[in-house]
């Protein structure tokens, strides 16, 4: 793309932004900010949950559509543990655990049989996610759970300028998604499994042809890949809530996050779930009827001009 | 050589030289035709039989069998087959099926009648049928040229989302959609006497357009279009150097399953009498995947094996398990059907009369070039 049609499709693009915020700004300031913040940490949510999905999916092809039911599971157990141990950081291990070693089950008992078959992993993965969803409804019910925030994330912030007051909870989401997106990069730069991942990402036989023992790392990346799908149920099941139907709901958001930030690329599921989490709220608050028609349009530019996703690279 | 370029050379070959085919027995519905010189007359004595009974079939049966699970299956049956025909003959696994059928189903009732009159707009019952096939054809080829642009396994990701977020729009629209309702009362007009929603006449009625959609597509699947469609399943990349135009090909495809998944969809509506978001919410998505998948997806007859096989677990399999259930059971069912079986239930089939053949003394080999599909 020349520097032209750059400077092009940035003011395109920008102008209209910039406008609408400079008019939402002056509209009500107030209305606008805080819906720049419940973005963002609803942004922040999405990441935690689509990090996972693209981690699995760009080692092994794998589109895990049970990824869903791993968040609700996360978020039960993680209810649960704090509803008997009363700690919030024990209840994200234990949702992470939980939902780490299903994921680890699922690899190790039949992904593992059945190579190089796209489809029919995910065929498999469907199956699952019915099966998972419905013994979720079976053994807890349909009715809504909601887990309280830590006393020390309780409350809001107050004397903020402009929007006053601010939940320290929805607030802490964004340091947490930080230090989550920053982990899993040290995880895939700088350690030497991580190193294994980005290999096998590249090119999975010569990784094998290396001497690596390539089922362990598929198995360690799907027990990362499910685990932060139940630490970001832990996570979701204070901001919004635990119930049947929520799985579909954080599905569309990862797959919707990763086909805009392109397959695979962690860095790209954060581009992905910011635009999603803003557009997501921003339509909410200011066109509640219409939202769901922003999250479209977003699919359909970013896959009429980049197919593969802002920064996906060729499969 | 590969399996797939053993499919091509197949397709590629002249059948002139083509060996008798082995001794078939013929029994069930899921007979695929068997290998055979072209131009010869394609029915066979198991083809009149299925004719027989289906059209018998009202006359023995109660109407809770006659409506409930035969006119049922045939409504399921015909959305699946668009299913089948996009991703057992293009290679395209659409998510999206149910959603265009629910699109056709939302604009017959929103053109034509419904029990909500702020919505409706009234219109004569086949003009507003006729409008709804064609916006869903028109959505349907949307969806298509969109995921076209991808390949693989990204199309089911991308019909996914597609179908998903339809479901979250006709959840919150209230001024066109009605919200959380749907549109209620949406029923087959009366017609020559004749009042469409009866079971007996609804059955005829969905039949006679399950019948057209599977010869239709068995027909199309012999055409240069459905030839040229599974050699670009089969290699895109030796198709498009061969000349062909595959991105159009693909959504021409997505285009003929849309509007055969409309046809599906008013009935389907017609059937329930409502069109409501539970109708194209997730679990119908992947219901219609279910039913594709299990009763196999290379021929179109597998579509409606699965249907049947779906009804009647939907109907009964919840008497033996807790009523609530049913999600379990059919999940499990999908998933040993996926674990065990390389094409649903057409592949045991397939599978058991090659090894009865080969008990008979015949070789594998010419077993099963005798069970080579309609291609």
């Amino acid at each position: 793309m020349t520097r032209f049609w750059q400077w092009f499709w940035a003011l395109v693009i920008g102008v209209p932004i910039v406008a609408l915020s400079a008019w939402g700004v002056q509209d009500n300031a107030r209305l606008f900010i805080v819906t720049f913040l419940n973005g963002l940490t609803l942004a922040s949510l999405y990441f935690i949950v689509a990090s996972g999905f693209t981690l699995v999916f760009g080692l092994m092809r794998n589109v895990n559509l049970a990824h869903g039911s791993l968040y609700l599971l996360g978020g039960y157990l993680g209810f649960f543990a704090a509803q008997f141990t009363g700690s919030w950081l024990l209840a994200l291990a234990a949702g992470f655990a939980a939902a780490a070693v299903v994921g680890l089950a699922m690899q190790v008992s039949i992904f593992r049989f059945m190579p190089g078959q796209d489809l029919r992993q995910t065929l498999v993965t469907i199956a699952l996610s019915i099966v998972i969803a419905d013994c979720l409804m079976w053994a807890i019910g349909a009715q809504v759970h909601q887990m309280s925030p830590p006393p020390w994330l309780d409350g809001p912030i107050r004397n903020l300028p402009v929007i006053r007051a601010y939940s320290t909870y929805r607030l802490s989401l964004l340091p947490i998604g930080i230090v989550i997106g920053v982990a899993l990069w040290l995880f895939l730069n700088r350690t030497r499994v991580g190193m294994m991942i980005r290999a096998g990402v590249d090119d999975r036989a010569m990784l094998a042809a290396a001497g690596v023992n390539v089922n362990l790392v598929f198995a360690t990346t799907f027990a990362i890949g499910a685990g932060l799908a139940g630490l970001g149920g832990v996570i979701g099941a204070v901001e919004l809530s635990m119930v049947p139907g929520e799985d579909t709901r954080l599905l569309l958001a990862s797959l919707v996050v990763v086909i805009v930030g392109g397959m695979g690329s962690v860095i790209g599921a954060a581009i992905g779930a910011a635009i999603f989490g803003l557009v997501e709220t921003y339509g909410l608050a200011y066109v509640p009827t219409y939202s769901v028609v922003f999250t479209f349009v977003i699919l359909v530019l970013v896959l009429a001009f980049r197919p593969r996703g802002i920064l996906g690279r060729p499969a | 050589m590969s399996a797939a370029n053993w499919r091509g050379a197949m397709n590629v070959e002249p059948r002139a030289h083509g060996a008798p085919a082995p001794a078939v027995p013929a029994r069930a519905v899921g007979a695929p035709p068997t290998a055979r010189p072209r131009f010869k007359n394609p029915v066979r004595v198991r083809h009149l039989l299925v004719l027989a009974f289906l059209l018998a079939y009202p006359w023995f049966s109660t109407p809770f069998f006659t409506y409930q699970i035969g006119a049922q299956a045939l409504a399921l049956g015909l959305i699946a087959l668009s299913l089948t025909f996009l991703g057992g003959f293009g290679g395209m696994i659409s998510l999206a099926q149910m959603t265009v059928a629910g699109i056709a189903g939302y604009m017959v009732a929103i053109f034509g009648t419904a029990a909500t009159d702020g919505v409706s707009l009234g219109w004569p019952w086949w003009l507003a049928v006729l409008i709804g096939i064609v916006l869903a054809t028109g959505a349907a080829a949307f969806i298509g040229w969109l995921s076209v642009r991808t390949e693989g396994i990204y199309t089911i990701m991308i019909t996914l989302a597609i179908g998903v977020a339809f479901y979250y729009l006709v959840l919150q629209n209230y001024a066109i959609f009605n919200g959380f309702q749907g549109e209620q009362k949406v029923f087959p007009p009366t017609l020559a006497g004749i009042y469409w929603r009866d079971p007996t006449p609804f059955y005829y009625l969905t039949l006679f357009w399950a019948l057209a959609g599977y010869l239709f597509v068995v027909y199309l699947l012999r055409s240069p279009f459905g030839i040229a469609l599974q050699g670009i399943r089969d290699n895109p990349r030796r198709m498009h150097a061969l000349g062909f135009n595959v991105t159009a090909h693909r959504v021409t495809a997505y285009a003929i399953a849309g509007a055969i998944a409309a046809v599906g969809g008013v009935l389907f509506t017609w059937y329930n009498g409502l069109v409501t978001p539970g109708s194209v919410g997730t679990s119908w998505l992947i219901n219609i995947l279910i039913i594709a998948v299990l009763g196999g997806m290379r021929h179109p007859v597998g579509a409606f094996l699965g249907a049947i096989v779906f009804v009647l677990l939907q109907n009964f399999a919840i008497d033996v398990f807790d009523r609530e259930r049913f999600n379990l059971v059919i999940g499990v069912v999908f998933l040993v059907i996926v674990l065990f079986s390389r094409d649903g239930l057409l592949g045991w089939w397939s599978a058991l009369s090659v090894r009865l053949s080969t008990q008979r003394g015949e070789t594998r080999w010419r077993s099963a070039r005798g069970r080579l599909y309609a291609r």
